[in-house]
């Protein structure tokens, strides 16, 4: 299937934010990109960029660039225009961004209106306070001209611009319809971290009043005249094909309405859901199962191991000579390694809702991947983008799942079938059995150390699929993956002689896709499970060992010292408990985790307790970082106890949340944060809490059991520790 | 025709017997606070109190409900329960894609109205049936304590 995302394109950046005044509108002038944006902007006069809208009465409406999954956008990013344009959080009301990467594409991820790799406060750390500074500097020189004062001589408090000399205070509010007239200037100067009144203080989410009462509208919640809701039973052999159901019988179910069906799906739309899946249950739809209905997760192992052995890889890394080092190592050792494949089972189940009119298409839904979902409907309809209206949403969690156009697509496919608009909603059944999955990788790890436990020799061959050949096509070059050897190369370790190469080994049919940590996570639990082992080769203490690695690598070295610091390293724990370290660098962040494990005789796993140290540069908004630290390490906990997504006759053998497990409360960990202070430049925090966790739990089982595993989930390697 | 009492108002539908309470409030009333998770009573976003007890709205036939009152996570403030546990729950910062917290809320709202002083094991009783994939648990369990203290007047 070819991507959705072709990068490149004319460059926009420099005049991406900042465009010059345009049209009169309304109640006043707005300044803004193109005309019909400014529709909204009647009762907000002050529209600088795209960014912000100011009222009369002072409101600010931020319109976020990205999308809130829980990781906490909706506040994160307000605060970074925030703190430039000098307003209260409070005076902020944040809106979802329409669909468009020439307005609200991120620097960091492909210039596209992508919410994914953890670098929405990367990315916008500068053009948003960029925004806001400004918007600021607009309405200081409003009030200059007001005053006929010099603007040297003016300040700003929040909400206000201030001329102390006369005891002047003019809101913003008071100043929209002069500053729209203004000129958007450029290149204003942006505060001096050292005075920041809003970045790096805690705090209170935006996005949380109507959480907590009921009245946030998630996809799953849209309301729309005249709708009806469907579900879907689509082929559970990847590749199958629809052949046949019983209309009659679907339709006999009161409150069914149509059937609509697609090439390798069908549809019940009814009155409601209940009526729905009754109707798809009555319809008994058949599927003739194409080539893969004999497939099963062992084919797809054995074809990945085959590659590992017989493919030619695509060269990731090479530094010095591995081979000519590994044939003078005293002591070598080479591990397989297996990360299995996983769904993402956010917690509302996908769902999307389309209306096809004759004058084009509106879509309401969840989406990581707003502009893109636009693109491939109008495709798809064979509409102008412009007749693709998509309306985002709250999103019931993300995880890289809706990075994916497949439902919305399929939703349109269907939607143009009916006259109203259609709610599609799929059960959980059928969201945990059509995933797009984190890919099986399998992994040959190897090195050579000489007598005194140096590392002479690293060699590292990852085989597995590529998501970016299939997401942003024009990323993959040279049969190299970039998201597949993330974390396995340009390792914070000294290491003289590596040699990391990549081979590409699709799942067969099995659609695969990014999940929460992506590359890091993956490989993460290879290497440091793999360091691990090294060390205990050369019976070295896993801190010490990886201590006289991180020579030159001072932000590492601190995470992990300050890790094993707080976890009382080395200090005694009761029988069958053990602790384990992990340290690394992901999505541009430093982490180091301590994981404590108490490991039952029947095999099964404990995590007791995780001490994180975590270097994210400049923390933005530490609360968040701590939330995203204890998410991420949740995360990261089913999936290595037991996560994994098997597939037998094609299909994929789990279906919900009793045979998916999902850790519970009960089974969580005590979670202690320490966040470095830096100035440098922020960096992901919404994954490295999950990259690093798989590692430091199964390093912590070796400790309290002397048992290595090399492939996850851990349920599959323990069965029965004793 | 089918008559419940929903957040304190009678609310009459028409719907087959074996329709779960889930979709009636969604569908036919339009409450969408009570979300849909996993349909099978595992995972709890779908918590609400009937006559006061905590129950899975996705397996619950209208039919079984009838008369009942029904508190959905739209009503659930009007309690003092339910009122300091939405408190605590913006005090300790619990929520993040929000999701599950509506069940989370409703089942943390059902333990304190029954135990004021609930220990560790208590809430890991009452919460272990609600899943949260962002991982909200340790500041739950924060918000449930910060609420229990704020209801039974010792502190918050």
């Amino acid at each position: 299937m070819a991507g959705p995302l072709e990068l490149g394109g004319p460059s926009y950046v420099s005049r991406r934010y900042f465009l010059k005044a345009g049209a009169a509108l309304g109640g006043g002038l707005m300044i803004g990109w193109h005309p019909q944006q400014g529709a909204a902007a009647d009762a907000q006069p002050f529209s600088p960029n795209a960014f912000l809208r100011i009222d009369r009465a002072g409101k600010v409406t931020f319109v976020c660039p990205a999308v809130e999954m829980g990781q906490g956008t909706y506040t994160s990013l307000p605060m970074l225009a925030a703190e430039e344009l000098d307003v209260a959080l409070d005076q902020i009301s944040v809106e979802p961004s329409p669909p468009s990467d020439k307005l609200y594409g991120n620097p960091a991820v492909f210039n596209a209106q992508i919410t994914g790799g953890s670098m929405s406060v990367h990315g916008f750390f500068k053009p948003l306070r960029e925004a806001g500074a400004a918007a600021r500097q607009m309405l200081m020189s409003a009030a200059a001209a007001r005053l006929k004062v010099d603007i040297a001589e003016l300040q700003t408090e929040p909400g206000a611009v201030v001329h102390a000399k006369s005891g002047t205070r003019l809101a913003y509010g008071a100043l929209v319809d002069d500053a729209a007239k203004l000129p958007v200037p450029t290149g204003v100067a942006l505060k001096d971290p050292a005075n920041f009144r809003i970045i790096g203080t805690p705090a209170k989410r935006l996005d949380v009043a109507g959480k907590i009462d009921g009245t946030a509208v998630y996809g799953i919640d849209v309301k729309v005249p005249g709708m009806k809701v469907a579900t879907v039973a689509a082929s559970p052999v990847f590749g199958g094909k629809l052949a046949s159901l019983d209309e009659a019988a679907a339709l006999a179910v009161p409150g069914v309405r149509q059937i609509a069906k697609i090439d390798n799906a069908v549809a019940v739309i009814a009155d409601h859901y209940w009526a729905a899946r009754k109707g798809l249950e009555a319809a008994r739809p058949k599927f003739d199962d194409g080539p893969h209905g004999g497939l099963s997760t062992s084919d797809v192992v054995a074809a990945l191991a085959k590659a590992a052995t017989e493919r030619k890889g695509a060269v990731a890394e090479r530094k010095g000579d591995a081979d000519a080092a590994m044939a003078n190592a005293e002591v070598k050792l080479d591990s397989t390694y297996e990360n299995p494949f996983l769904a993402h089972a956010t917690m509302e189940p996908m769902n999307c809702t389309v209306h096809v009119t004759p004058d084009g298409c509106d879509i309401w839904v969840g989406t990581q991947i707003p502009s893109i979902a636009q693109s491939v409907v109008s495709k798809a309809l064979d509409l102008p983008l412009e007749k693709v209206r998509v309306h985002n949403h709250l999103l019931g969690g993300g995880f890289g799942r809706r990075l994916e156009f497949d439902f919305i697509l399929q939703a349109a496919l269907f939607a143009k079938q009916v006259k109203d608009p259609i709610k599609v909603i799929w059960s959980r059944e059928e969201d945990i059995q059509h995933d797009m999955y984190r890919p099986y990788y399998y992994d040959r790890i190897s090195a050579g150390l000489d007598g005194k436990g140096n590392i002479l020799a690293w060699k590292h061959r990852i085989v597995g699929s590529a998501i970016v050949a299939r997401f942003a096509p024009s990323a993959y070059k040279d049969d190299l993956d970039s998201d597949a050897v993330d974390g396995a190369i340009d390792l914070n370790y000294d290491l003289p002689n590596t040699y990391v190469d990549y081979v590409r080994e699709e799942p067969f049919a099995i659609p695969t896709a990014f999940w929460r940590g992506v590359g890091p996570t993956r490989s993460a639990f290879v290497v440091e499970g793999f360091i691990d082992e090294l060390a205990a080769a050369v019976n070295t203490d896993p801190v010490e060992f990886r201590r006289r690695l991180l020579v030159k690598s001072p932000r590492a070295l601190h995470v992990l010292e300050r890790a094993a610091a707080l976890s009382g390293w080395g200090t005694p724990l009761g029988p069958r408990k053990g602790r384990g370290i992990s340290v690394m660098k992901a999505m541009g962040s430093y982490i180091a985790q301590v994981a404590e494990v108490t490991v039952a005789p029947n095999g099964e796993v404990h995590v007791d307790r995780v001490v994180v140290a975590v270097d994210c540069g400049l923390a933005v908004n530490p609360d968040t970082i701590v939330a995203q630290m204890q998410s991420g390490i949740i995360f990261g906990i089913t999936a290595v106890l037991w996560g994994e997504i098997t597939i037998k006759n094609g299909r994929v053998e789990q279906s919900n949340f009793d045979d998916y497990r999902i850790v519970r409360l009960n089974e969580a960990p005590k979670i202690e944060v320490e966040i470095v202070k830096s100035n440098d430049e922020p960096s992901g925090i919404g994954e490295p809490g999950t990259c690093a966790l798989a590692p430091a739990v199964v390093n912590a089982v070796y400790a309290a059991t002397g048992v290595r595993v090399r492939k996850l989930p851990l349920k599959a390697a323990l069965p029965g520790a004793s | 025709m089918v008559t419940l009492t929903v957040n304190g108002t009678k609310v009459s539908v028409e719907a087959a017997e074996d329709m779960p309470l889930l979709w009636v409030l969604r569908d036919l009333v339009g409450m969408t606070g009570t979300k849909f998770g996993c349909g099978i009573a595992q995972c709890g976003a779908c918590t609400v109190h009937v006559d006061g007890e905590p129950r899975r709205a996705c397996v619950s036939p209208i039919a079984d409900v009838a008369g009942a009152s029904i508190t959905t996570i739209e009503g659930i403030g009007q309690t003092p329960e339910g009122k300091a546990v939405q408190r605590a729950w913006l005090d300790a910062e619990v929520v993040q894609c929000g999701y599950c917290q509506s069940g989370q809320i409703m089942s943390a709202t059902a333990l304190l109205a029954n135990n004021q002083t609930p220990s560790d094991e208590d809430i890991d009783l009452a919460m272990a049936g609600n899943i949260c994939r962002c991982g909200t648990y340790p500041r739950i369990r924060e918000a449930i304590k910060l609420a229990a203290k704020s209801i039974s007047g010792k502190g918050g």
